[in-house]
């Protein structure tokens, strides 16, 4: 594995900033090395706010911003496309909270250049937690389709961060995506 | 002696910060919130109530009043935090100087930020550059491993009997502040805090026995108390380096006070500090498979100024140039770095030329592709003989 | 040059720091003076105001019984310490029964 970077995008108070430390986390366990960084300053609930992960097996010096992403998750399929297809790199993944289908999504694009993964996280997330914070979903929907970590370590790492029952809701969360999502062929 | 083990954890430079201040088993903390510092000062709050550290916390009014209360609790004996940035280091930039003058071996990290107005909460080292001449040892990392190496390094360096003054550790607002990534923490601290042994070094205050600190000194006695200051400057730049090289003993990590990079056959030499120092090495990397010969020097130490190893370091090379995240208003050579480096060659016979570059102000972007267009701007200056005596400010609207 | 005399830079304690206390016993501030307060006896009540306010603890309290002529009997008296009163007349100021009169010194 080479270096991926990884942009976030999300709404403010859905997770994405905790999502982006979970994958660096459990890839620091793992033995790689990590970045994990807000877009910083943005700290209001509902602004669209964007997150980072940068993972090497090799030690990362540079602290520049991602501006060509590897891979773009988006929590919030609102979220206007333009956002966050920015600087996606060609034959990159879009990994995206959404009901609609991978065939669907190309079509709302406009971009064949790259991969897509669909998840109904929303649906994942009532269903697990019982509130629609879509980030642990979309965690173990990017470790099925884009394998920086295990999702045995993301389980780990959500064990140690989380208490008890809200853990276990949270790995429920991680498996159903992991297992629901769809890719691109 | 115990052997230290080591947990890998993912932590951003403020909570090795925090990290660091608990396996040094500080007495006082005193400090109040800004950005983005504030988190810090939360994690040691945790730490506390956690029961993992013994710590009297001090909540103040004010950054001027947590200096204050830092050394009103040295002044007693006790081991102290504090950490501020951007306005807040300027409000306590007074007591600086009381915190120096008296002597006092307190720590205090800068998670440096740009200055108001206007308001910006994002990151430059206008801060930092303003407490250049407060008499504190200064020192500025480039990863969240080195802040935690040197927040414990700093205890030695300030509470040696050679050098009694404070020290700052400083780094990257947000940029290394708020990022995370894997840093080597203590599982045993014990053994962090036999490297930091507790010796009662300075002059502190007991009521069984009683004596004055900060009396005034009239003229025929301020002169020679200043000049102690500059004496013990000078020694402490020897600790650093002997601290800093039984840390790489003990635990197998040192910094040295510069950093070099691939400038052994470099002609041209990018001189930077904090984290910025990361980018650049990335880009010479890049630079290098395009043939470009080009170099890495890093600031570790900013006070007291490393000027041998500067001097060594660029002896031969043919341009250096300074890329400096702060601006001396009114200077021909803005850069605060640009400019002691200028002043550190004026004896050299035979110098580089020097490129002062102002960059990231206020946490404009700064990618390798800019480190990259510097370099080329630099190189064809050169060829052209026309390095200018001034100034250039990288990436502004004009 | 009076430097000559004063301790290097190295003699000096770190900051300056002055390292036996009560040291202004040794500085006479007395010779400053160029007015002096002066206590009348008979007209003082012993209230110690003046005790309170000198600034370099210069008013003494003397185990010394006093009888006023009017007959009124005080167990001490009070008395000021010249060797340290600088003359600043704030006892003179302060004095609720104006007891303390202030002379020119004649030297």
């Amino acid at each position: 594995m080479s270096r991926i970077e990884i942009r976030w995008h999300g709404r403010g108070g859905q997770g994405a900033v905790t999502a982006a430390v979970i994958v660096a986390e459990a890839a620091i366990a793992e033995g790689k090395y990590a970045q994990a960084y807000p877009e910083f300053g943005a700290e209001r609930r509902g602004a669209p706010v964007r997150a980072y992960t940068r993972v090497d097996t090799n030690p990362i010096y540079t602290r520049a911003p991602i501006r060509n992403p590897d891979v773009v998750v988006v929590l919030d399929p609102s979220l206007p496309k333009e956002l966050y297809l920015e600087g996606l790199k060609s034959g990159g993944y879009l990994i995206i909270n959404t009901k609609k289908s991978v065939k669907e999504v190309y079509e709302s694009i406009g971009r064949s250049d790259i991969r897509v993964a669909v998840v109904d996280a929303t649906r994942i997330a009532l269903e697990t937690l019982g509130v629609p914070i879509v980030n642990t979903a979309m965690v173990g929907a990017l470790v099925r389709v884009v394998p920086i970590a295990r999702i045995e370590t993301i389980e780990e790492v959500i064990r140690a961060s989380f208490s008890g029952r809200l853990a276990e809701a949270n790995i429920s969360a991680v498996r159903r995506a992991y297992e629901e999502v769809k890719v691109s062929t | 002696m115990q052997e230290v083990k080591w947990r890998r954890l993912p932590l951003n430079s403020n909570y090795a910060v925090a990290y660091a201040v608990k396996d040094c088993d500080v007495d006082v903390i005193a400090a109040y919130p800004i950005t983005p510092q504030t988190t810090v000062v939360e994690k040691l709050s945790e730490f506390i109530a956690n029961g993992e550290l013994d710590a009297e916390m001090i909540h103040v009014e004010s950054e001027h009043s947590a200096l204050s209360a830092a050394i009103g609790a040295a002044a007693v004996g006790a081991r102290t935090f504090t950490a501020t940035a951007a306005q807040g280091l300027e409000l306590m930039h007074e007591m600086l100087h009381i915190a120096s003058g008296l002597r006092l071996p307190i720590v205090m990290t800068i998670a440096t930020r740009a200055l108001s107005a206007p308001i910006s909460i994002w990151c430059d080292y206008s801060d930092l550059m303003n407490t250049r001449d407060a008499s504190w040892i200064t020192l500025i990392a480039s990863s969240a491993q080195e802040v935690y190496d040197s927040v414990i390094q700093a205890y030695r360096i300030a509470e040696d009997p050679r050098v009694l003054l404070p020290v700052m550790v400083a780094y990257d607002g947000f940029i290394m502040s708020h990022t995370y990534e894997p840093v080597y923490v203590a599982e045993n601290p014990e053994v962090i805090r036999e490297f930091v042994p507790r010796r009662k070094t300075w002059l502190t205050l007991d009521p069984d026995k009683p004596i004055t600190l900060g009396p005034i000194a009239n003229p025929d006695w301020y002169y020679e108390i200043k000049y102690q200051q500059v004496v013990a400057m000078e020694e402490a730049y020897k600790v650093i380096k002997e601290v800093d090289e039984e840390f790489g003993r003990r635990f197998g990590r040192s910094y040295g006070v510069i950093e070099k990079y691939r400038i052994e056959d470099a002609d041209i030499v990018l001189l930077t500090y904090g984290g910025l120092f990361g980018t650049v090495r990335e880009a010479i990397d890049a630079m290098r498979k395009r043939g470009i010969n080009v170099g890495g020097l890093r600031l570790r130490l900013w006070r007291p100024f490393p000027a041998e190893e500067i001097i060594e370091s660029v002896k031969g090379k043919k341009l250096v140039i300074v890329l400096d995240r702060a601006i001396s208003y009114g200077a021909r050579i803005a850069g605060p770095v640009a400019l002691e480096l200028m002043s550190t060659m004026y004896r050299m016979s035979e110098k580089p030329e020097v490129l002062s570059v102002v960059v990231g102000i206020g946490q404009r972007t700064v990618t390798e592709e800019d480190i990259a267009e510097i370099t080329a701007l630099g190189m064809k200056y050169l060829e052209e003989k026309r390095v200018p005596n001034q100034t250039i400010y990288w990436g502004v609207r004009a | 040059m009076q430097g000559k005399q004063l301790p290097k830079w190295n003699e000096i304690p770190p900051g300056g720091a002055i390292l036996e206390p009560g040291n202004s016993v040794k500085r006479p501030t007395g010779d400053w003076r160029t007015f002096r307060p002066i206590i009348d006896k008979e007209k003082c009540v012993r209230c110690l105001l003046c005790w309170v306010y000198c600034p370099d603890a210069a008013i003494k309290i003397i185990d010394e019984p006093y009888r006023t002529a009017s007959g009124k009997e005080w167990k001490f008296s009070v008395e000021v310490d010249y060797t340290f009163c600088k003359g600043c007349g704030i006892c003179v100021e302060e004095c609720p029964v104006k007891a303390i009169e202030f002379v020119e010194e004649v030297k």
